[in-house]
């Protein structure tokens, strides 16, 4: 079995993010998976038993003094250094903003080639099959890398497998060696903090959207009280975001987030094309808009022409009447 | 200061966009053409800094297909100075490392302090193109920003990252990649249409750039094996509110199972 790197995102104390358990369930289903982060050396005893837990057999830490110096380019060394130690066959990174650039940076340092933004992977005689939802899902396209370092990016929520705990993993604590491009330096971090107690968008079996036609970002707790009786995700058409009613993490659709979900509800959302291509693939899809020719009634299963302000709180009260 | 900034011709986000099943690759057939909006935000932030600052000299480069020109216009009818197309027969069907080897070579004769790019193109959605360009070219990448401030000396920006905004910052030479809460694209009026027909527009082969990223060149490259396309959704039932839909609609959502108690 070969091995194959794991990006970890950490925080700046060398916490590891969401997407660490997904990454090294991926790589668990392709051969032996080895965690690899960017870390203060005083950090690494505890992410090292985390990512124990979480199916890492070998962890590569390189340390840093400082997390936050320079963008990226200790994580492009650590990963470049771990691929030529491991021979690895492939690199897992998340795909997100600051990973996609530490992903481009080190298919550049190592030769290697790129596949992107991958919802499944496989081994398929000895070749790694990435998984690509195109078009914002009306195509399934399937690829791999030949001769060289597999570098691939996995969209957030994608994976569901997760990799057994390890026991005895080997640990590795290692220096910087690897000279790559200066990154951009770091001014700040500001930490987001996530005030609501609901399901993250990229997880949530259900997600309850609104748009432009809930009118204002007062009436947006109309959606958000939708959402909290189906135990759902809030999520919002771009005009939305560009009308200020929610922050831009909650866009659905093609420049937005990509979500699957089991049960999708879309309220004042026309359904414009781009729209759907970030939710189309949910297995339910629910519409209320006042407008009967809206495109969003083209592909809901269930259909409700009227005013959202009526029969949103509504839906509501017979939700909780049928919960109960 | 001299500003690169990369566009991109893609298929346009309000047609019906179609994959080659047998190739994996876009039909450029089906839907229309047309530059891709993220390059507008990241060129509108260019010609901001030209706003303020007369002297600034602005680049418009892509590599695609000689219709790829198009998207070239766009940006000299916007604003821009000039325009580069990157053009050879044996790109077509460049996986990301090679078009980034082809685009960095165009840029490296340029010379720009500072290239701007979108942070992911509708159609590939890969975004990390600017990534490998940054390291190609030895310069720091500010990735996917959503605000861009670009002074005489320095280039700044916010991205965000899980749990927190991270704000960057580069002397130049400088990449930076724009996320679309970046500034919103001027539209080109007439002007601006008349005096970019006599804007120079420079189509380059790779020998011209002196290198060679064919087919034969990269050993490492990512290959479509499978391509399959999704039946289309159809439409379900649609009823009119008459005082009984929200009720129909609980019902709906709990034969199906769709309420928390039933999960
Ligand atoms: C390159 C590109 C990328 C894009 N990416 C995205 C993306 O990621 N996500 C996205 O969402 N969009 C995206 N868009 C924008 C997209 O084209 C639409 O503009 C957007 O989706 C419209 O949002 P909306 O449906 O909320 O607004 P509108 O189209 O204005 O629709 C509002 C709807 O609300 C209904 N309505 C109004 N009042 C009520 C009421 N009281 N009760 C019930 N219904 C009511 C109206 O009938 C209407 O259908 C993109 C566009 C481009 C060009």
């Amino acid at each position: 079995m070969g091995n194959v790197l794991v990006f970890i995102e950490t925080t700046t104390t060398g916490e590891t993010k969401s997407s660490a358990a997904a990454l090294l369930g991926a790589a668990a289903g392709l051969g032996t998976p080895v965690a690899v982060a960017a870390v203060p050396a005083e950090a690494a005893e505890s992410l090292g038993r985390t990512l124990a837990t979480a199916g890492a057999e070998h962890i590569y830490l390189v340390t840093v003094p400082e997390a936050s110096s320079e963008l990226g380019t200790a994580a492009v060394g650590a990963l470049a250094q771990a691929s030529e130690e491991y021979a690895a066959i492939a690199a897992l990174l998340p795909h997100t903003n600051d990973s996609k650039n530490i992903a481009g940076r080190l298919a550049i340092v190592r030769g290697g080639a790129v596949t992107a933004d991958v919802v499944a992977l496989r081994m398929e005689e000895d070749e790694v099959i990435a998984e690509h939802s195109v078009f914002g899902g009306d195509y399934t396209t399937e690829s791999t890398v030949e001769e060289g370092l597999m570098v691939v990016t996995v969209r957030q929520g994608a994976i569901e497998a997760r990799a057994a705990a390890v026991t005895n993993p080997s640990v590795r604590l290692e220096e910087l060696r690897i000279k790559t491009a200066p990154g951009a330096k770091i001014i700040s971090i500001e930490p987001v903090t996530e005030e609501s107690e609901r399901p993250s968008l990229l997880a949530a079996r259900t997600v309850v959207s609104g748009g432009k036609g809930i009118g204002s970002r007062e009436s947006f707790s109309l959606v958000e009280d939708l959402a909290d009786v189906l135990g759902a995700a809030v999520g919002a058409s771009r005009a939305a975001v560009d009308a200020n009613y929610v922050p831009q993490a909650l866009q659905v659709g093609q420049t937005g987030v990509t979500v699957s979900p089991q049960l999708y509800v879309a309220l004042g959302i026309s359904g414009a094309i781009q729209h759907r291509a970030g939710m189309q693939t949910a297995k339910t899809i629910v519409a209320i808009n006042n407008d009967a020719d809206a495109p969003i009634f083209d592909i809901a299963d269930f259909g409700v022409v009227g005013d959202v302000f009526k029969v949103v709180p509504e839906l509501i009260e017979a939700v909780k009447a049928q919960e109960s | 200061m001299k500003i690169a900034v990369l566009m991109k011709q893609v298929p346009d986000t309000w047609s019906d966009r179609k994959l080659d099943l047998t190739t994996g690759q876009i039909d450029r057939t089906t839907a229309e053409q047309v530059a891709d909006e993220i390059n507008e935000r990241a060129l509108e932030s260019a010609l901001r800094h030209k706003d303020q600052d007369a002297s600034t000299e602005i680049v418009a480069v892509t590599m695609g297909p000689t219709g790829a020109q198009a998207a070239l216009r766009r940006a000299l009818s916007m604003g821009a100075d000039s325009a580069i197309l990157v053009n050879d027969p044996s790109l077509a069907g460049s996986d990301m490392v090679r078009t980034a080897l082809a685009l960095a070579s165009a840029l490296r004769d340029i010379g720009p302090d500072l290239v701007l790019a979108g942070n992911e193109s509708t159609d590939g959605r890969g975004g990390l193109v600017p990534a490998m360009i940054a390291e190609v070219l030895q310069f720091p990448h500010l990735p996917a920003v959503d605000r861009v401030e670009i002074s005489d000396s320095q280039v700044t920006g916010q991205l965000q990252v899980e749990g927190a905004v991270v704000s960057v910052q580069s002397e130049y030479p400088a990449l930076v990649s724009v996320t679309e809460q970046s500034a919103e694209a001027r539209i080109p009026n007439f002007k601006g249409i008349m005096k970019a027909k006599k804007k120079p527009l420079d189509v380059k082969t790779l020998a011209d750039l002196g290198i060679d990223v064919g087919p034969g060149a990269a050993t490492a490259k990512s290959v479509m094996v499978g391509a399959t396309e999704r039946p289309p959704r159809n439409a379900g039932t649609k009823i009119t509110d008459d005082g009984t839909a929200a009720q129909q609609l609980a019902e709906f959502l709990s034969s199906r199972r769709l309420l928390q108690n039933h999960q």
